[in-house]
């Protein structure tokens, strides 16, 4: 599920509210470079694991995290808010008597995660009164003391607030200058500072950084009562302040000048196209409902990879260990025995949690596991899951493949999504051939409205920007646009992908799941797919 | 630390507002203990206990205006908060919009606490988990359910002497219950202020039920239907509505609540006369805090008035350039019903089609809230007053504001809580012509 926390998000900091429960301490932007030591995370680590164990734990790990966030939020010709928070505090998490336990706390002492982990193991020894089966845990070997930082260029904390805000200013005023009726960008900086360690023998400090650059232009025609929006057509990246350069080789253009963006983002540009496109969609033409052929551009596509692949292909939906809230899975085990036809033969989708550049890359999981790229579906056939430690041994893997995230210090970590990625065609082919085949299509960019089953079946998505395509031609815009698809069809009617020149990312920053909810950000990579005859559905109403 | 008294509380917040040398400050003080079970394959799979209490500040020189927050609170950690929030306010830039901090309020405190549910134990949780999973082991099911309590208190104070305390208690507890070949599934949820109104081992029968009455599902062809959904299932259309109410959206013509050429339809019949929404904090079956987040009292007030248009939310900026009188944000939401339960309003049915629990709704089109989304855990076919047959799962395209135009009859309000929604209080709606777009294969 991809959260609605960006609405929420956005309105939450507007009007300067003051609530501090949901992304931890605000702090000037000066001190956001200083990390705590790391001879005092091992100190607290150390504390916690002989706390543990002389509780009676079997195993034990210790999250010791300082989470960084920094928000500018503009409309208009206003900055809205700036706000930096920082949460910083331990997690510790036990197995005693065959049973998970865990507790947090943000007392930053030995004495204060000492005594968390032993709450966690009087927590664990609770619940193992009515476990029936022990936790089994995957194998992996201590690594020792190793670090690990995503390959930022520029480090998006360290460039002056003032450098931020003119740049949104920028942008604002040139979609304005564009005929925007009304503006919002947002600038919204990630870097979770993460010391693991475990009975294992690891000890693990790792530097995450992650960028996002949203941006929403709307058109009202009054007279009609018309409104359309169309928002900014950047990715959340794993990637420093350089992701904001905007380079020429970074851009993606049709032949109707639509321009999507790769490694890097022109934020003033697209805030044109944007406010241009929001007046295009006031006027276009309403979709004429029926079959189309769909080409869909990767910063579409991304989201439909995440929804019907990425989920239904995580281990704990499988099993059903999210069964009361996201789900369970249609991609049952006896699918994966029985080589089920996930898609067609030339869908080769894989996940990658070591991908440069990418949202979910880091060097270990959040329970010490070294990550690495694996296959999910080869040549078209179902051949894997993503798993974490725990649940391994249910489908006779000896080792994680290292999928286990926890939003924050105070979260738990479980198994959540790598990036994972439809492989490009490997034969040499453009977007422009790609349409130039078309007969009947439709071109869709950008992510709109999504939604699909709890296993992951029935799926519709809107988009942000939409062309009709007739004879091998892109024609005009289009509006009203969703299409309505069952998983294994759609990927089966995939006919063409555009080889690897055309690859790139799309990014959600805000995936949400389990029980209490967590976030986390995971990328998509694709390059622009086409898919045959897709039910195409009408969503203008009048509400009299 | 975490649960302060209001005394406690009070001296913490007045010490830093002493503190500051801005124009004006607002500080806030919220802690609490979250404690939450969870369980899946009949099994707890995880459990937690997080205790946390943090402290914001808000400062303003002119409209420069910086926020921090800090979890320490001895003196110097004190002091500490406001210099960083005011060296934040010295780099932001004026911000035309800002709005000084409120005057002193006088607040009428509403019933929102619960020692029962303060008082909770892991050990009562896990009993709870144990009320769910054993009777489905003995029926061969499954049982996947969470159960979530939280003990907070909340204060604030501002440089112009305003001052709240208020503590409060929450407890959610979800269930779904699956056939072991997966072709069954039910689902039961309670959400409550005091633990003990929890009922696990008669709510674990109605998702018992639903999961073995909802295997050999048939399936219908898509359509337009008349429907019974169940306060469950009607909380997330609704709910998702009641987030576009903003008035100042509204005014810019960017809203289904815009008026064409101009304005917005407050005071406008939207919706079936019988359609009555409110918000009311001191509601006794869903209480919520006497303040908004700008320390503004709340106040019983119609947001749809016998289905018009009667109140807008208003931001101070906003009602403040449109001459509006400063109002509250709302702290919950009330529809009214009437007096039938689900089953009555079943049994007074023809033909149609209940629906237990609604999924993964969005947004189509915000110019008419065209809302898609899916059934869950448990569809019927209803004939002649009667359950008939299990049918496979719909995806809808529906906008809750037609949906309220399509009213047969509206049953008894009860509280609930949507997926992605807080806590409101909703009837089981009949509802004709619900728009049913596509199947789903999903159990």
């Amino acid at each position: 599920m991809d959260r609605r926390d960006f609405l929420a998000l956005s309105t939450f900091f507007t009007g300067a509210a003051l609530s501090p429960s949901i992304f931890g301490k605000a702090i000037a932007a000066s001190q956001l470079q200083d990390g705590i030591e790391l001879a005092v995370k091992k100190r607290l680590a150390d504390a916690a694991l002989a706390a543990a164990t002389a509780a009676g734990a079997s195993y034990c790990d210790v999250r010791v995290g300082r989470y960084l966030r920094q928000f500018v939020i503009t409309r208009e010709r206003n900055v809205e808010n700036i706000v930096n928070t920082e949460s910083t505090g331990t997690g510790v998490r036990v197995i005693a008597d065959g049973s998970w336990g865990f507790a947090a706390t943000n007392g930053m002492t030995e004495d204060a995660v000492a005594d968390a982990a032993r709450q966690a193991t009087a927590i664990a020894k609770a619940n193992a009164r009515t476990q029936t089966a022990p936790v089994q845990l995957a194998p992996t070997p201590g690594v020792g003391e190793v670090s690990w930082r995503t390959p930022i260029k520029k480090n998006a904390m360290e460039v002056p607030i003032a450098d931020k805000v003119d740049l949104l200013m920028s942008v604002n005023d040139a979609a304005l200058g564009a005929g925007a009726s009304y503006v919002n960008s947002l600038l919204f900086l990630v870097n979770e500072q993460k010391y693991f360690a475990s009975t294992d023998g690891s000890y693990i400090d790792q530097d995450v950084h992650r960028i996002w650059a949203p941006l929403s232009v709307t058109a009202v025609d009054t007279s009609t009562g018309k409104f359309r929006s169309r928002d900014g057509l950047s990715a959340p990246m794993g990637l420093g302040y350089e992701y904001l350069d905007g380079k020429p080789e970074d851009k993606f253009v049709l032949s109707n000048g639509h321009t999507t963006y790769g490694n890097s983002y022109d934020m003033k540009e697209d805030a044109i196209a944007a406010a241009n496109d929001a007046q295009a969609k006031l006027k276009a033409p309403s979709v004429k409902p029926g079959k189309y052929d769909l080409v869909l551009d990767p910063d579409h596509l991304g989201l439909t990879i995440h929804e019907s692949v990425g989920h239904p292909l995580e281990l704990d939906r499988v099993l059903g260990y999210e069964a009361n809230y996201a789900g369970t899975s249609f991609a049952t085990l006896d699918k994966r025995d029985a080589a089920f036809k996930y898609g067609s033969e030339i869908v080769n989708l894989f996940a990658d949690k070591t991908q440069v550049g990418s949202l979910g890359a880091v060097g270990y999981d959040d329970e010490g596991v070294q990550t690495k790229r694996w296959d999910l579906v080869k040549d078209g056939t179902l051949v894997d899951y993503q798993t974490i430690r725990d649940q391994a041994h249910i489908v006779g893997k000896d080792a994680s493949d290292g999928c286990c995230y926890a939003d924050s210090w105070s979260s738990v970590q479980f198994q959540r999504m790598a990036n994972v990625s439809l492989a490009p065609g490997k034969t040499k082919l453009s977007p422009a051939d790609m349409i130039a085949g078309v007969e009947n299509g439709v071109y869709i960019s950008g992510r709109g409205s999504f939604s699909i089953d709890q296993q992951r079946y029935n799926a519709q998505f809107g988009g942000t920007v939409f062309y009709e395509i007739k004879n091998g031609k892109l024609g005009p815009m289009i509006e009203d646009v969703a299409y309505q698809m069952r998983t294994p069809e759609f990927w089966g009617a995939c006919s063409a992908i555009c080889d690897e020149s055309d690859y790139r990312m799309f990014g959600s920053f805000f995936d949400g799941k389990g029980q209490p909810s967590q976030v986390s950000a995971v990328s998509h990579g694709s390059s622009t797919t086409r898919f045959d005859g897709i039910n195409v559905i009408n969503t203008a109403r009048s509400l009299g | 630390m975490s649960i302060l008294t209001e005394a406690q509380a009070k001296a913490i917040l007045e010490k830093v507002i002493a503190f500051s040398t801005a124009d004006e400050a607002s500080a806030q003080l919220s802690g609490g203990i979250q404690g939450n079970v969870r369980f899946a394959r009949n099994d707890i799979s995880t459990t937690g206990i997080v205790d946390d209490t943090e402290l914001a500040v808000q400062v303003a020189f002119g409209k420069r205006v910086g926020i921090a927050t800090i979890n320490q609170f001895d003196d110097a950690s004190l002091e500490r908060v406001v210099r960083r929030a005011e060296d934040l306010a010295k780099l932001a830039p004026e911000n035309p919009e800002f709005m000084p901090a409120v005057g002193k309020q006088t607040y009428r405190a509403t019933d929102t606490f619960s020692e029962a549910t303060a008082a909770l134990t892991a050990e009562a949780r896990a009993r709870i988990a144990e009320a769910s999973i054993a009777p489905c082991r003995d029926r061969k099911l499954i049982a996947a359910g969470f159960l979530e309590d939280g003990n907070t208190f909340f204060a604030h104070a501002n440089s112009n002497g305003n001052f709240g305390y208020q503590r409060s208690t929450i407890a959610d507890y979800t269930c779904t219950v699956r056939t072991e070949d997966g072709r069954g599934s039910g689902w039961v949820g309670s959400n409550v202020k005091d633990v003990t109104e929890f009922d696990t081992a008669t709510d674990i029968q109605i998702a018992m039920r639903k999961a073995a009455a909802s295997a050999d599902a048939q399936a219908l062809e898509p359509g337009k239907y008349t429907v019974i959904l169940e306060p469950a299932a009607g909380a997330g259309l609704v709910s998702f509505m009641m987030g576009y109410f903003d008035a100042r959206s509204a005014d810019e013509g960017r809203s289904f609540l815009s008026k064409q050429g101009g304005g917005n339809k407050l005071g406008e019949q939207i919706m079936d006369p019988r359609v009555n929404i409110y918000t009311d904090p001191w509601h006794p079956e869903v209480p919520a805090m006497p303040w908004d987040s700008d320390g503004l009292p709340r106040e019983r007030a119609m947001i749809i008035d016998s289905g018009k248009v009667a109140n807008l939310e208003y931001s101070r900026y906003w009602a403040s350039k449109q001459g509006k009188p400063e109002t509250a944000g709302w702290g919950n939401i009330i529809m009214d019903g009437g007096t039938k339960s689900t089953a009555e309003l079943i049994a007074g049915t023809e033909r149609g089609i209940l629906v237990t629990r609604t999924w993964y709704i969005r947004m189509v089109d915000p110019q008419t809230v065209l809302l898609t989304g899916l059934t869950r855990d448990g569809t019927f076919y209803i004939e002649d007053g009667q359950l008939r047959y299990p049918i496979k799962n719909f995806r809808f395209n529906e906008s809750p504001v037609i949906m309220l135009n399509n009213i047969e009859e509206l049953g008894r309000s009860v509280r609930v809580k949507a997926d992605e929604g807080g806590s409101m209080l909703l009837p089981p709606m009949k509802i004709r012509d619900f728009t049913f777009t596509s199947l789903s294969d999903a159990v």
